[in-house]
């Protein structure tokens, strides 16, 4: 099958892969070690696989991984900066809103991609569930996902 | 690793139309929320690909000096909902492409794609009905523009053909200036489902009287349908709860629904005469004023 070579950044770092085109940019994260990256579903109900190509959340799980080529992928591993946690990350923690934390990356960066677009206006929690409808957790019955949600927003 | 047998990422609109004429398997991915679940689930009808989406023109999204609003078939759902030419006068197209999947699905899925798959479900179906969307499509002919009203054919089929290529939304100003207009997705849950019904409405008013209503379903029928019979009775009458309740009993003269296991027949017939008078109130609020 082809394979085409790509360039992306990942977090922060450059990379020049070949893939395999009928790879999905989950497979390709998880090949190079970005495990925070999960596969739940698989056809982009759960949410569980979400990072942000260019700033934008996407379900990695349904796009190809050559559409990364020229695009800055970021993952939960690039939040953490020298050994600090993100805003969003503290928020989680604080309100207790990890139980197995499978979903739990996948959420912290559609909060993260939430927050860098809309950060600093109101909202009301019902605006901030429906941010989050692409999410499912099964643990935590998202009111402490919600909760940490609101607390980063209104910092 | 998704099951695709042949990939071609096309360079131009042409070569799109070109990669789509030579093979009658071809299909076009533009966003992959619909191709790639069906190639998850090992759906060999999707095997091959044609990716437009390297095409970025097809992204625009623009308003042309005689006030027609051009939106590219490769523009996303997110793209259209927040940019200020919809929601300046295409409120109800926002409104409606907001009600599909969740933030991510609507950051990667394109309108192009909800129209073109030919989904009876489609969310953005009700939307181009009630607007009279023309759909300017590239084919090995060259352009030609079709009109939504015929465009989808049956459950999943539309009149493209092979080597077709949605291009353009088009939608004259004669169909978004002066109406209000309004969209209700009914689904079991409030986000990533599929409408059970969806009931999109535009009207015209003269102070408290109907000019002209356009009324559009979705899962009412085998494909997204107006509802001609229903849009007659009301003409020229006063919107108050006599008009809706003729409304909703003539609307089930335009529709068809169908038992699946998402509802039973009788219960989308209920909901969609329950939607008409609904969600054509809705549209008339819209314009303000005490209509």
């Amino acid at each position: 099958m082809q394979t085409q070579t790509i360039n992306l950044i990942i977090n922060t770092r450059p990379y020049e892969v070949a893939v395999d085109v009928r790879a999905s940019l989950l497979d390709l994260l998880r090949e190079l070690g970005f495990t925070s990256v999960k596969q739940g579903c698989g056809v982009g109900e759960c949410g569980a696989c979400t990072v942000l190509v260019d700033g934008v959340a996407v379900d990695s799980c349904l796009y190809l991984a050559l559409w990364a080529d020229g695009k800055k992928i970021r993952t939960v591993e690039g939040e953490c900066a020298d050994g600090k946690l993100s805003p969003v990350q503290e928020a989680y923690v604080e309100e207790g809103a990890v139980q197995c934390g499978f979903c739990t990356p996948g959420l912290v960066m559609a909060t993260t991609a939430f927050l860098e677009k809309h950060g600093g206006r109101d909202f009301s929690r019902e605006e901030l569930k429906k941010a989050h409808a692409g999410n499912l957790c099964r643990c935590t019955g998202y009111q402490t996902i919600i909760n940490a949600v609101e607390k980063v927003v209104k910092k | 690793m998704f099951p695709i047998e042949k990939y071609h990422r096309a360079t131009e609109i042409e070569d799109a139309v070109q990669a789509l004429a030579a093979d009658p398997a071809a299909r076009v991915i533009a966003g992959g929320t619909d191709v790639l679940v069906r190639l998850h689930g090992g759906n060999r009808d999707y095997g091959v690909l044609v990716d437009i989406n390297g095409l970025d023109e097809l992204k625009e999204i623009r308003m042309e000096e005689d006030g027609a609003i051009m939106i590219g078939a490769l523009a996303t759902c997110t793209e259209i909902i927040e940019h200020p030419i919809i929601t300046g006068n295409l409120p109800m197209l926002a409104q409606s492409l907001a009600t599909i999947g969740g933030p991510q699905i609507r950051n990667t899925a394109t309108m192009g794609g909800n129209i073109c798959n030919g989904a009876v479900s489609a969310d953005s179906a009700c939307a181009a009905l009630v607007y009279e969307f023309d759909l300017v499509i590239q084919g090995v002919q060259g352009e030609r523009v079709e009109s939504i009203h015929g465009f989808h054919t049956g459950p999943g089929r539309t009149i493209l053909g092979q080597g077709d290529l949605l291009t353009f939304f088009r939608i004259r100003p004669e169909n978004y200036q002066g109406i209000g207009a309004s969209y209700t997705k009914y689904a079991m849950r409030g986000a990533m489902d599929i409408a059970t019904i969806g009931c999109g409405a535009a009207v015209r008013m003269d102070n408290t009287t109907i000019q002209e209503l356009k009324l559009a379903f979705t899962v009412a029928a085998p494909t997204p349908i107006r509802c001609p019979q229903a849009e007659q009775v009301v003409r020229g009458r006063e919107l108050n709860d006599e008009t809706l309740a003729l409304l909703a009993e003539t609307v089930a003269e335009d529709v068809q629904p169908r038992t699946s296991w998402r509802a039973e027949k009788e219960f989308r017939l209920h909901i969609i005469r329950t939607l008409a008078k609904r969600v054509t109130r809705a549209a008339a609020d819209t314009l303000g004023g005490n209509n």
